[in-house]
């Protein structure tokens, strides 16, 4: 388990960490919090050519709010997201999420932008990107490219980052002061890779959702945005209204079968998470089947 | 005799002034380890060492019809690259057999495979380089050229005439079978009021230690001697068979075990590419390291369990069990494994079975095949959790059919306290057991009855809690019987010398060994307690085939009860030999005189007569002021095997409560409980955690751990993020509590507690899962219990 033979170069800047990667492309890797990356380079799972550490660029630390943008940058780490009162208060569901990243261990070097750019499926702050409606920005030889998380995820570890570009950060909405969030996910233990995850975002006036935005993850090659959120916003959430929306959402769905679940379970599972949301979100504990008390 | 923990009475040689038997001490290891200062195998580097890369077959079952490794040879930092067929020429093959298991046979297995590989992850190849980095580059280069071959991989069809033989010289793929029929078990299943049947599925699944194995194989070849830094839990028997195989005297080979990060079982055993790299070591005359990666732990460290047994229990109306009936089958891998052989799990199965109850009624066979998967063999508490499970599963499921309380059937049945000594329907005999006072006492600790009420009212409010009873036998303290009897040069006794420096210190040297259970804490206090020293004056040395007495290490929850006695006699004796020396010096009688807080003293009054420094400077610096005649001998060995029982059985009980979450299949352990009984107890502290590290284990097998194999033979979760060990974030608070019934066979009284908590777990997590699902009409009997299996169970997918 040790990696093949890189070149490495510790980037001075995000001006020097993009000259490096226009020169060697997709030969090259960016090394960030390195939690996925050294894993894969062990396992010879991947041999990159090249190394580009951004890991001390203070550039692209830091949480900013400004006006009604929330801006992190991309090295924040998971440790930093979760300590952070701005996320607290402006993105709580992010902090949310965080908290089911892997572990302590990993939180403590893992980052933000790290996990966007690998785009795993199953991770957890692509869906929260997704939910929350970001910006992810990037910078490349052209300049800057501001892109929506929506259109950001491309795939199984694809985004549409090209390898020339360095994501830098992502701008999120502030929250709004009536929004409320719902964040589970099923996996085996904590800190696992998801089975099902689901980031949601809404607003609720009077019992109805307004606004509702659900990020699933674990369910497809990218986090889905369910456009079953739609049944539910500006109505009276009966049983039959949830089981209407339940069904789209079962067909919106193409979810993969692995060693954990097969593609039925993560259906049935998703539609299990949709009703706990719902459910919760509109204190509606009728809306529920069997929730465990604990 | 059952008694209370706080009972001493009887063990005076136990019970002295400023005793440490019974009392939560700390290790005197921990310091050293604490502060980094343990030296484990991988820390070892010595002049001239090179590092070995092992290729290993990417098929299940392979003709190899060419290597060429010439690309490979040319890389940079490569010493050598060695195949097969070059190692054979100085290391012989092995056969995994022993001749009490009657009819269990296996086939010749190399250090590297030689013409064919028989599963993925057998090394066909060893890369020999200045740098394990270098190594693995290597390997890249070396083109192996395999025509593939019918894999077996289905234990179920292992034996249809269809299927290929593996082994063709062995005639079938059958490695073992065994039958047992006691009793009248036809006529009183027919004579039952209830007869109920199920098939228990236990996935294959390993002991993942967080040391990978690890070797540093070091021969001179001027002194002509091999030097062995390995962690291990049996240096002898590693230095016999090195030696065995290398064509050396066991003189020639030295074992060194240092520090060891968990064994478990996995480092128990003769692995091929540990043979291997004794032999490099020989071949290249220079030192060799291996040290496993965590894919090669997963794909070549022993397997586990993977067992179908379909039983059968007869029930009456009154609660009383009338039979047992058993099939259990098996699949162990390619080769069975060397020298323990891979039958015993299975062979264990038959014997424990039924065997806390009183029903004399039993047949079981067991069958135990060939496959080309990796090889499997004992792992922490070998068969007993596939009894335990089997057997209290059908108890539960025996009481549900005639509408009786779990717990109210096991009172019913269970082998009653006073009926010691008895045999088991197996024929194993038992000195004593408590399962009684175990329940009891179980009962008490859970609060069984408000635990009934509280899942009554949750189950109202749609929240499916289970209650799951497990009661158990552990076998412990293993004589001869185990493998001696079978030809294998594995000792079961032990042996402790101790000794008294020349300022006044203990110096002990045991041939138990230490994996991180305790086992130098545990001798430092046996030998502390009964000399009169206090422990920080005794150094205990284990782990050196060149420095201990000759005996068995650590295994079959082994090292208290007998290397602890083995400790408990030399001490006595070197007792004795200073109370002679000082009854000369002090001119009064060695009856009268006692050691107390490492001073000699009067057994009258407690004065001191004498610091044992001081004695100890005149035995060695002045004996010519010893009166005519007395030669002192301090130090003393004594060596300790059971003689009158085969094995010294405990007996415990567990309990889990825990909620399955209907909707998702998933389950949460709330909380679990264990009374055992493991006779004397040395150190409080270490026997829970003993207890606790197995019902973990336990816990692993019931929920998460899966070797997952594909229809070819591809392991497919061989890493930690696919492969699901137990995490302390899914872990209930484990409850321990305990009977205490000493063995007479010793005077220490001590059996084993290593493997109590694993034997049980699982088999009490089934029945609360079970039992949760209730209401819903619905018998799980596989493990690990998944959420894809629960909610499958249910309907819901």
């Amino acid at each position: 388990m040790k990696a093949s033979a890189f070149a490495y170069a510790r980037a001075t800047s995000v001006v020097n960490a993009l000259e490096l990667l226009a020169v060697y492309g997709d030969k090259a890797k960016v090394l960030s919090g390195g939690q996925s990356l050294m894993p894969a380079m062990n396992l010879r799972l991947i041999s990159p050519e090249f190394i580009v550490d951004i890991g001390e660029l203070a550039e692209l630390r830091g949480i900013v709010v400004k006006g009604d943008v929330l801006t992190v940058r991309a090295l924040t780490r998971h440790v930093d997201v979760l300590r952070s009162p701005e996320i607290a208060t402006h993105a709580p569901l992010l902090k949310d999420a965080t908290s089911h990243v892997a572990h302590p261990a990993i939180r403590n070097r893992g980052t933000l932008g790290g996990s966007l750019a690998h785009a795993d499926p199953a991770s957890e702050l692509p869906a929260c990107m997704v939910a929350l409606g970001a910006t992810v920005i990037v910078c490349g030889p052209r300049g800057e490219r501001r892109i929506p998380a929506q259109e950001f995820f491309t795939g199984i570890y694809e985004t549409a980052l090209s390898p020339q570009e360095l994501l830098v950060a992502v701008e999120l909405p502030v929250a709004r002061k009536d929004s409320t969030h719902f964040f589970h996910e099923f996996a085996r233990r904590h800190g696992d890779y998801a089975i099902v995850g689901l980031a949601a975002q809404s607003t609720i006036v009077g019992g109805q959702f307004t606004d509702l935005r659900l990020g699933f993850f674990a369910v497809g090659d990218r986090p889905l945005l369910a456009g079953a959120a739609g049944k539910l916003v500006n109505v009276a959430v009966t049983p039959e209204v949830l089981a209407k929306a339940s069904a789209i959402l079962g067909e919106e769905l193409d979810p993969q079968g692995d060693q954990q679940a097969t593609p039925a379970m993560r259906r049935h599972l998703a539609k299990v998470l949709l009703q706990r949301c719902v459910s919760r979100l509109l204190c509606r504990p009728d809306l529920q089947s069997g929730e465990p008390a604990r | 005799m059952t008694r209370t923990p706080e009972d001493r009475a009887a063990f005076s040689v136990l019970d002295r002034p400023n005793s440490y038997i019974g009392k939560t001490v700390p290790r005197p290891n921990l310091d050293r380890l604490m502060q980094g200062r343990g030296l484990y195998v991988s820390d070892i580097e010595l002049p001239r060492m090179a590092h070995v890369v092992f290729l290993r077959s990417p098929h299940a079952h392979a003709k190899i019809t060419g290597i060429d490794a010439a690309a490979a040879k040319r890389m940079p930092g490569i010493i050598a690259v060695v195949t097969g067929q070059e190692i054979a020429a100085v290391i012989t093959p092995w056969v995994g057999v022993l001749s009490h298991l009657k009819g269990l046979k296996s086939a010749p297995q190399s250090a590297i495979a030689v013409d064919r590989v028989c599963w993925q992850g057998e090394a066909v190849a060893a890369i020999i380089a200045t740098s394990r980095a270098a190594a693995e580059d290597a390997a890249e280069h070396i083109s192996v050229a395999y025509e593939e071959l019918d894999a077996v991989t289905d234990m179920q069809t292992a034996l249809d005439p269809t299927t290929s033989v593996i082994h063709p010289a062995l005639g079938d793929n059958l490695a073992f079978e065994r039958n047992h029929d006691a009793g009248t078990v036809d006529a009183v299943l027919a004579a039952s009021d209830e007869v109920v049947e199920a098939e228990f599925i236990f996935g294959r699944h390993t002991g993942v230690t967080l040391e990978p194995r690890s070797v540093v194989a070091d021969w001179n070849a001027a002194e002509a001697r091999l030097t062995i830094y390995q962690g291990t839990q049996a240096p002898h028997m590693v230095q016999n068979i090195a030696a065995l195989h290398l064509g050396l005297q066991e003189s020639q080979v030295r074992v060194v075990c240092k520090d060891v990060g968990g064994s478990f079982g996995i480092k128990v055993h003769i692995y091929a590419d540990e043979m291997a790299t004794y032999a490099l070591s020989k071949l290249l005359r220079r030192p060799v390291k291996f040290v496993a990666d965590r894919v090669e732990s997963f794909n070549t460290d022993i397997h586990a369990r993977d067992h179908r047994c379909k039983g059968k229990i007869g029930v009456k109306c009154d609660g009383t069990i009338t039979a047992f009936e058993i099939d259990d089958l098996t699949g162990i891998g390619p080769y069975s494994m060397y020298p323990r052989t891979s039958a015993i799990e299975a062979n264990q199965v038959v014997n424990l079975v039924g065997g806390p109850y009183v029903t004399k009624n039993y047949r079981a066979r067991a069958r135990v095949v060939f496959q080309n998967k990796n090889v499997m063999c004992q792992y922490r508490a070998v068969g007993h959790p596939i009894a335990c499970s089997v057997t209290e599963g059908l108890v539960d499921l025996a009481a549900m059919k005639i509408g009786m309380d779990p717990v109210e059937i096991r009172r019913r049945n269970l082998i009653a306290d006073d009926a010691y000594p008895c045999a088991s329907p197996s024929g194993l005999r038992f000195e004593q057991l408590s399962h009684h006072a175990a329940l009891a006492k179980l009962i008490k600790m859970m609060d069984y009855d408000a635990l009934r009420a509280e899942q009554a009212m949750l189950r109202a409010r749609n929240i499916h809690c289970g209650i799951g009873i497990a009661s158990f036998i552990e076998v412990t303290n293993p004589s001869a019987a185990f493998y001696g009897v079978g030809g294998a040069k594995i000792s079961s006794q032990d042996g402790v010398a101790v000794r008294l420096d020349a300022q006044g210190a203990v110096v002990c040297q045991t041939s138990i060994t230490e994996q991180g259970q305790g086992s130098e804490s545990l001798t430092a206090q046996i030998v502390g307690s009964v000399l009169g020293v206090s422990m920080d004056r005794v150094r205990v040395i284990l782990g050196d085939t060149d420095n201990t007495p000759y005996g068995g290490g650590t295994w079959a929850s082994r090292g208290a009860g007998i290397g602890g006695e083995a400790a408990l006699q030399a001490t006595k004796e070197l007792r004795k030999n200073i109370l002679d020396v000082a009854a000369a010096i002090l001119q009064s009688s060695p009856g009268d005189l006692d050691i107390v807080s490492n001073s000699v003293v009067n057994v009258s009054d407690g004065a001191p007569r004498i610091e044992l420094s001081e004695l100890a400077r005149i035995v060695y610096f002045r004996p010519d002021t010893l009166p005519p005649g007395i030669q002192a001998e301090l130090m003393a060995t004594r060596h300790f095997v059971p003689r009158e029982y085969p094995f010294a059985f405990t007996n415990g009980v567990q309990a889990s409560w825990l909620e399955v979450d209907t909707d998702t299949g998933f389950v949460k352990l709330l909380k679990h409980w264990v009374v055992e009984d493991c006779g004397t107890i040395i150190n409080p502290q270490l026997v829970d955690e003993q207890i606790r590290g197995g019902v973990v284990q336990g816990l692993g097998a019931a929920l998460f751990e899966k070797c997952i194999y594909d229809e070819r033979g591809q392991l497919t979760n061989a890493n930690l993020a696919d492969y699901l060990v137990p995490m302390s974030g899914e872990m209930p608070d484990i409850d321990v509590g305990h009977v205490v019934s000493p063995t007479l066979e010793s005077e220490l009284g001590a059996k084993g507690a290593g493997e109590a908590g694993t034997a049980g777990a699982a088999a009490a997590v089934t029945n609360a899962v079970n039992d949760a699902l209730r209401p819903f009409g619905t018998i799980i009997t596989e493990i690990p219990l998944t959420p894809q299996i629960i909610l499958t169970a249910l309907g819901r997918i």
